[in-house]
């Protein structure tokens, strides 16, 4: 018999029930809810004098809507205030776990769960946000699911599922300096297309994603669904341990031993098989910058904008067209020559302490160009954010006039005040660059910290691996 | 959920690929509470030239008179023809729930996105594949005749064109069968509470860290 992917082992340790058409009950060990996708569920248990069917398997906290300025303020707006105070009251009925907007701890969903060991190797997490697929570089089976399926693994702590196929994208080799998680997940999505990972689970491995830490390893996989894939996972090894320990809610004693343990075989095996396996050379990966409307658009950053032209496919060349005009972009220009109105620095995708360094590395003695209207710096929790201003990252980026921010999802979709306007361009380390996505008519281009820094800086896209000293001592630092 | 009833409805054609649950339901709608009242911002951003936000009357906004929704023929659409990887991206089921309020029943398209394709299903919408060549030939039929219709049978798992040709799809059997019964998951599951019991004490045990009060 063949051995098992990591996949098929996190599966099988989670099937409650399995019908004779495939379709299982999967038990699901982590539910985290945050309040745009929950309201509808907890309503709908209500309707059906419904509770949680464990309660402690349940972690919350507002991030979409959250200001990202002075807290004591409050929410202006009445509808996301209201949002925010529903999933309060919500978690106060039901008896949930909360980090209110005011707790420390509060912060994006998928950063605060690793950090807090809230998710943990081996286990099964959901949640109605797609980038949930964040936590698998824990070497935990996890995914983005719809409010119905919240109030289904509310109700009953299950998920009614059938297995996904099995890929492998093996990044082999080493990463050269200047290139970072992010650029390694760009530059697969533009490999494989944002669909090429539709109906699997993705397990990124190889040299280059086992050279990386877990932060990471979180950028790769929370990206994985940006490929069409609902999981992405990595398997655990000594970093993922070591990063686990010591976590508030990590095992402790006898039982971190015991969980070691369990945790240790969480790879796959040396014969298991995969439905799918891609190579990527990781000495070929570049900084990247996406040009278009979809993260699959994206080129190296000495590339140009190409030419929809010389795409043979009617469907994909009226796509880029489309995006063209959307991006106000011509074919042929240098990604060099793109110059930013705002950078945003941020997101599930980019917002732990890692990613702050690497930024502060690079904007450490520049200022900000005089044509960025606004650069902002935005930590993915209060812990982070606690941590980053302990280094005196804060300093670094207040002294180059980018704004220092409180945690929250901010300007990656714009629920809160942060935006875009309209023809307003923005280099972002987000994960979408989906026409409005940062506000009605606002134009993204996807980038690593290190690449968003330096382009605030210029005020343009520049190779980070050329810009000045402080670029290629991140270079050194970020790749590892 | 009602049951799914084979019906006959006019096909609108949305001739993009990727397109994304970002451009199904801009993120300023996110903020209700509810699960109805977001069919007026169905692709919002698309079909109307003026910025949108919530609780304001849309009957009053400034329509884009060249996006397909708004041509007079479309009217009454209840099937959306649709390209590659429709629904991509954020898992918000507030996609699905728009098009259900707008009034479409099925989606014809020749590949989903996972998380958009199973929230569907939750709310009696039916996301239909079909062969990409299949699929062309429905663009240029419905290109060609005004109130060009389809009827689609979900009992039968065929879509059939007015001159009586039959394409048939392929669904998963236990998602048909819940569609066509109305079926409730959470009720359907509720049955094996026992099993979910029995797993949870044997975890328990393997794995008793899993279990920790947060």
């Amino acid at each position: 018999m063949a051995g098992q992917t990591l996949y098929d082992k996190l599966w099988d340790a989670h099937v409650v029930r399995r019908n004779e058409d495939g379709t299982c009950l999967l038990y699901i060990d982590r539910h985290l809810v945050h309040e745009v996708t929950s309201p509808q569920a907890f309503e709908g248990l209500r309707l059906a004098g419904r509770r949680p069917w464990r309660v402690s398997a349940n972690l919350a906290t507002p991030d979409h809507n959250v200001p990202t300025t002075d807290r004591a303020a409050g929410i202006v707006d009445p509808v996301s205030r209201l949002q925010v105070e529903t999933l309060e009251s919500n978690c106060r009925e039901f008896g949930i776990t909360e980090f209110g907007m005011d707790d420390p701890r509060q912060g994006i969903v998928h950063v605060i769960g690793p950090e807090t060991g809230a998710t943990l190797p081996g286990m099964t997490v959901v949640c109605g946000d797609s980038h949930t697929s964040t936590h698998g570089a824990l070497g935990a089976l996890a995914q983005g699911i719809g409010t119905s399926e919240v109030e289904h693994v509310l109700a009953t702590q299950c998920l009614i599922q059938k297995k996904a196929r099995n890929m492998l994208v093996s990044v082999d080799g080493e990463i050269g300096a200047g290139v970072t998680a992010k650029d390694i997940v760009l530059a697969i999505i533009g490999r494989i297309g944002t669909a090429g990972g539709t109906g699997y689970t993705i397990e990124f491995g190889g040299d280059a994603i086992r050279a990386l830490s877990i932060e990471g390893r979180m950028t790769v996989c929370n990206m994985a669904i940006e490929a069409g894939a609902r999981a992405g996972l990595i398997a655990v090894d000594d970093k993922t341990i070591e990063y686990a320990r010591g976590r508030t809610y990590a095992p402790q004693g006898n039982q971190w031993q015991q969980a070691v343990a369990t945790w240790r075989v969480l790879h796959s095996d040396a014969d298991a098989r995969f439905d799918h396996v891609v190579h990527v050379n990781a000495r070929d990966v570049q900084p990247q910058v996406t040009w278009g409307t979809s993260p699959e658009m994206v080129v190296a950053v000495d590339g140009h904008v190409p030419d929809p032209q010389a795409e043979p496919d009617v469907v994909k060349r009226t796509s880029m067209q489309r995006a063209l005009d959307y991006m106000a972009l011509e074919p042929g220009t240098p990604i060099a020559a793109i110059r930013l109105d705002k950078v945003f620095i941020g997101s599930c995708t980019n917002s732990r302490i890692e990613d702050l360094r690497a930024a502060a590395a690079i904007a450490r003695g520049h200022k900000v160009a005089d044509t960025v209207r606004l650069a902002m710096v935005v930590p993915g929790s209060g812990l982070v954010k606690q941590q980053a201003e302990l280094e005196g990252l804060d300093r670094i980026f207040l002294d180059a006039g980018f704004e220092w921010r409180e945690p929250g999802c901010s300007m990656c979709l714009a629920m809160n005040a942060d935006r875009l306007e309209p023809g307003e361009r923005c280099a972002s380390t987000s994960n979408r660059n989906f026409e409005g996505r940062q506000g009605q008519g606002g134009r993204t281009h996807l980038v690593s910290p290190a690449m968003a820094a330096a382009a605030a800086i210029a005020g343009h896209f520049v190779d980070v691996r050329t810009f000045g000293e402080a670029g290629k001592e991140t270079a050194r630092t970020a790749s590892r | 959920m009602d049951p799914y009833k084979k019906f006959t409805g006019i096909v609108a054609p949305l001739d993009r690929p990727n397109v994304d649950t970002d451009a199904i339901i801009p993120k300023q709608y996110l903020k209700s509470i509810k699960r109805t009242g977001f069919g007026p911002n169905l692709f919002d951003e698309w079909r109307y030239l003026d910025h949108g936000e919530p609780g304001q009357d849309h009957s009053k906004r400034r329509l884009n008179p060249a996006f397909v929704l708004n041509l007079p023929r479309y009217k009454g659409a209840t099937v959306l023809l649709a390209r590659d990887n429709f629904g991509c991206g954020s898992s918000r089921e507030h996609a699905p729930w728009a098009l259900v309020d707008y009034g479409f029943r099925a989606i014809i398209a020749p590949s989903y996105a996972d998380i958009f394709y199973n929230n569907c299903f939750k709310n009696g919408l039916l996301p239909i594949v079909l062969d990409t060549a299949v699929v062309d030939g429905l663009f240029n039929a419905v290109a060609k005749t005004d109130g060009y219709t389809l009827t689609v049978d979900l009992g039968n798992q065929r879509v059939i064109a007015p001159a009586g040709k039959e394409m048939r799809f392929d669904i998963d059997t236990f998602r048909r069968h819940c569609l066509l019964e109305g079926l409730d998951d959470i009720g359907l599951t509720l049955q094996h509470v026992d099993e979910i019991r029995i797993y949870e004490k044997r975890r328990a045990l393997q794995a008793p860290w899993l279990f920790t009060e947060l």
